[in-house]
């Protein structure tokens, strides 16, 4: 599949190893060469290292197609999929690092798995409803415009870029939410099927380890694979968890008095 | 060691396997899903175009019912598949589709109105009706009679994996990510649940179960030309053949999917076709229309890839690099409903291709896609062979596809048969007491141990990924799109003698401390060949042509000696060949063999009194 037609470079690669399950394996870098072959991804080369040079690499791929989000790394310093990043994009001295924030598994390989469902315990990521299915109804109704919109949001891959590049998820790795977890709250914030009213989101994501813990840095938007939109939907959910803010401010003040 | 004990225990967490939790979980039993990657990067996420239901919403789905989703099913199976299943498949799509509804799909809505849409390169006009505003709509794929294919753009498996998955944290089911199983648990009667590896550790694990699920995909990488993605090596299927006693239904039964990415096979998605894409040659020239004047590019998708590689082999296709390949052309839907309907294919051929396909042509050739065959089931999802075990996905050979799958309808049975499955081991499960022996499991978990120890301090010199090379590309150029006596007998001979050097694997890499990724593939490589062999040896025996089983020297579909499925058993790990037995496909023929009204129409008619004269009250 790497194809046989060289590009007349030779690529040096600097790879991040350490086996943190080896009692004697140590953080170090290992530096090996490849000829760029014609169309080359990371995903290509790090697979002919891995079988013709070290076999005990290790790093993650599934898809190969940039859909599942598995192999997300540090590319020369800027976490991105490793499988649709091209070396003819890149200098011929490619830097490869495993995401921060993400406990290591080894060498290019981390534990998005783990992380990402306790995000998705946190935020609670699942449709919120009193009713129960009927198989013998027909679907509710909803417009079309409005399952695209909902759509657009649902592509996050949960491959983690946004979380390595957040300079707040990177100075409180355990508790700040990130990017990835607004991007699903307010998924369901614009699904009417979710009954879940802006007070029970606040109660998830409007503190300093939620959207104001955000310190408006970007790295997420900056990064996200999928070019999700993250700036406007954390913008929005700013703005809706600032007013559901003050609205717990005015509870606290005047008790007693109902709120719409 | 660490020993887990659940109810279930769900070997994958793809779509069917978490449906199958989640069935467990509404019954108010345990499991625990094994998974090798994150739950959420599962194989399904990638099915692209969509998910096969008779809802009739749209007005090219109009009149459409589970009786036309059957009849579409069964043809596209080419009378394979088991139509008991088909039916109660057919029937229970609608209502699995409202329920992925329920839990939060984003399914795509009717819009009342005039539309234009594409057929063939061709421009139609359509309108919907007002009263169907909102409700889930459809788009057109191969071999069907209705637009029948509900969808999200083209993330249909992305959306549904993460509501499922969705579901899985809510009810609070367990996963343990990042877990290949081994070895199944079983004493020759009963299965009790797996020896697996733990890929953060490498240490082994016992787990148990008073039902196990194998839902680990299909085994397309042991081609070395697929659009799976590269975990889908077959493990849960492998370990089943493993036992002797559990047989792979219809291995030979391989699909080809017309449009895989050339390079990279990459999938981009049937929808292309459906929405109305054409495929070309190298003078940018239509074809299909001329092989195929009926259904022409939407013709099912194992004659689509036959007629490609026709194709191909008299010279229509376009030289590169890679070898020749034909051109897929959407550029005619334009760029707002590329940018909509089709944004993932446009992601693809922008990132891996370097090409617009809004201004440009798509290069694109068949490449393996799915495994029809799999771990033999009854309708109830029970592996035949041992007690306690189940399959359901593309692991199984439940049998829905018989030997042609239709677009759409992968999605679908992991949805449906999860359903389905989960709730009949809901049943299986109320009130049943297991007996784990415990020296079936130290017996099994030392088995392994050996394995690990033995490949650790081998002396053999066998290379796993040149093995590894060898037998995908002996399916590849053997076992491929057209097959013949004398490249499937050198076949099972080259993988025979890939077997026996499998047995002499020499490691690089022997460090015990972690995954160590070179030992994983030495573990299953051995187990892979097997399956290989399976799928060799089945279609050198089976002397018929049937869906995508197609033998050049016997073109005849023969309903006369080969309406059977193919069972597959490895009865000792030492044998050189699996020991084949047929089976009748279906029960019922609600539906007597016939033409499909594509691809060839030479059949050798079936002298079964009871197959073909149709009882009257059926149609």
């Amino acid at each position: 599949m790497s194809g046989g037609v060289t590009m007349g470079r030779t690529l040096k690669f600097n790879i991040f190893r350490f086996n943190p399950e080896d009692p004697a394996s140590a953080p170090r870098m290992d530096a090996y060469f490849l000829e760029e072959t014609e169309a080359m991804t990371l995903f290509i080369a790090l697979n002919r290292i891995r079988e013709e040079q070290d076999p005990a690499l290790m790093f993650d791929f599934m898809c190969r197609a940039g859909i599942c989000g598995s192999c997300a790394m540090m590319i020369n310093g800027r976490p991105d999929l490793a499988c649709h990043t091209k070396t003819k994009n890149l200098p011929a001295e490619i830097t490869l690092m495993p995401m921060p924030v993400f406990k290591l598994v080894g060498d290019l390989s981390v534990d998005t798995g783990t992380w990402f469902r306790a995000m998705n315990e946190k935020v609670q990521s699942w449709i919120h409803t009193a009713k129960r299915f009927d198989p013998g109804q027909e679907e509710e109704r909803m417009d079309n415009a409005l399952a695209e919109e909902i759509y657009e949001m649902e592509r996050c891959i949960e491959c983690g870029c946004c979380v390595a590049a957040c300079g707040k998820a990177n100075m409180v790795p355990e508790n700040f939410m990130g990017a990835a977890a607004f991007n699903r709250i307010a998924r369901f914030m614009i699904d009417p099927r979710d009954e879940r009213n802006n007070d029970e989101y606040f109660e998830v994501v409007g503190n300093e380890d939620g959207i104001f813990g955000c310190l408006g840095l970007l790295g997420c938007e900056d990064t996200c694979p999928k070019n999700i939109p993250l700036q406007d939907e954390l913008g929005m959910l700013r703005r809706k968890m600032g007013f559901s803010q003050v609205k717990h401010l005015f509870r606290a003040l005047l008790p007693g008095k109902k709120m719409a | 060691m660490d020993t887990f004990y659940t109810d279930l225990l769900c070997v994958g967490a793809g779509l069917a396997g978490e449906r199958v939790a989640v069935a467990a979980a509404a019954g108010g039993f345990d499991s625990i899903c094994l998974s090798i990657v994150p739950p959420r990067r599962s194989h399904s996420s990638a099915a692209q175009g969509g998910m096969q239901a008779s809802l009739g919403n749209c007005c090219m789905g109009q009149g459409d019912c589970p009786d036309v989703h059957f009849a579409d099913t069964v043809k596209g199976s080419d009378w394979g598949c088991d139509q008991e299943v088909a039916r109660l498949f057919a029937e229970t799509a609608p209502i699995a589709v409202r329920e992925m509804a329920f839990w939060g799909i984003p399914w795509n809505r009717v819009v009342p109105g005039k539309s234009i849409y594409y057929k063939a390169g061709k421009q139609y006009e359509k309108v919907e009706a007002a009263e169907r505003s909102g409700a889930i709509a459809a788009r057109d794929f191969g071999g069907t009679a209705k637009w029948r294919t509900c969808y999200t753009s083209d993330g249909t498996g992305h959306t549904l994996l993460y509501t499922m998955d969705n579901e899985v944290v809510r009810l609070g089911v367990t996963v343990h990510d990042r877990v290949e199983a081994l070895a199944l648990i079983h004493d020759g009667i009963t299965c009790m649940g797996v020896v697996a590896r733990c890929l953060k550790t490498g240490k082994l694990r016992a787990y148990l179960g008073k039902a196990t699920l194998i839902a680990t995909g299909g085994y397309g990488k042991l081609y070395r030309e697929s659009t799976n993605a590269v975990i889908n090596w077959g493990d849960g299927a492998a370990v089943a053949l493993d036992t002797g006693l559990v047989p792979i239904g219809n291995p030979e039964a391989v699909q080809f999917h017309p449009t895989g990415i050339v390079p990279t096979n990459i999938l981009v998605t049937e929808g292309c076709r459906g929405d109305g894409g054409t495929l070309k040659d190298v003078n940018e020239e239509r074809f299909m229309n001329i092989y195929e004047p009926a259904k022409q590019e939407l013709a099912s998708r194992d004659v689509v890839s036959r007629w490609m590689t026709h194709h191909i082999r008299i010279g229509k296709g376009v030289p590169s690099a890679y070898g020749p390949h034909l051109w897929l052309d959407i550029r005619h839907l334009g760029a707002q409903h590329i940018k909509t309907k089709l944004r993932e294919v446009e992601e693809i051929c922008n990132e891996f291709l370097d090409r617009d396909p809004i201004t440009q042509l798509i290069p694109v050739r068949p490449a393996q896609h799915y495994s029809m065959g799999g771990v033999r089931t009854d309708k109830d999802g029970a592996a035949y062979g041992l007690k306690g075990l189940y399959a359901a996905g593309e692991a199984a050979c439940w049998d829905l596809h018989g030997f042609n799958r239709l677009g759409g309808n992968s999605l679908a049975e992991t949805i449906v048969a999860g359903r389905i499955v989960g709730e009949k081991i809901v049943e299986y499960l109320e009130g049943r007491q297991t007996e784990f022996k415990t020296s079936v499991v130290r017996q099994a978990v030392n088995r392994e141990q050996e394995r690990i120890e033995g490949l650790i301090g081998s002396t053999g010199k066998e290379n796993v990924y040149e093995l590894r090379a060898a037998m995908g590309d002996v399916l590849m150029d053997r076992v491929g799109i057209f097959r013949n006596q004398a490249d499937l007998q050198g076949a099972v001979e080259k993988l025979q003698v890939l077997y026996d050097r499998s047995k002499k694997l020499g490691l690089r890499s022997t460090s015990v401390h972690g995954a160590n990724p070179e030992l994983g593939t030495a573990l299953r490589l051995p187990g892979m060949v097997r399956l290989a062999l399976c799928i060799a040896y089945g279609a050198l025996t089976r002397t018929e042509s049937r869906g995508a089983h197609a033998r050049e020297d016997y073109p005849e579909r023969n309903d006369r000696d080969w309406l059977k499925r193919t069972l597959a058993y490895w009865k000792n790990e030492g044998d050189p060949l699996p020991v084949l037995e047929y089976e009748k496909p279906s029960t019922v023929w609600q539906m007597p063999p016939g033409e499909r009204g594509y691809g060839s129409t030479r059949i050798i008619c079936s002298e079964d009194t009871e197959i073909c004269i149709p009882k009257p009250e059926t149609n």
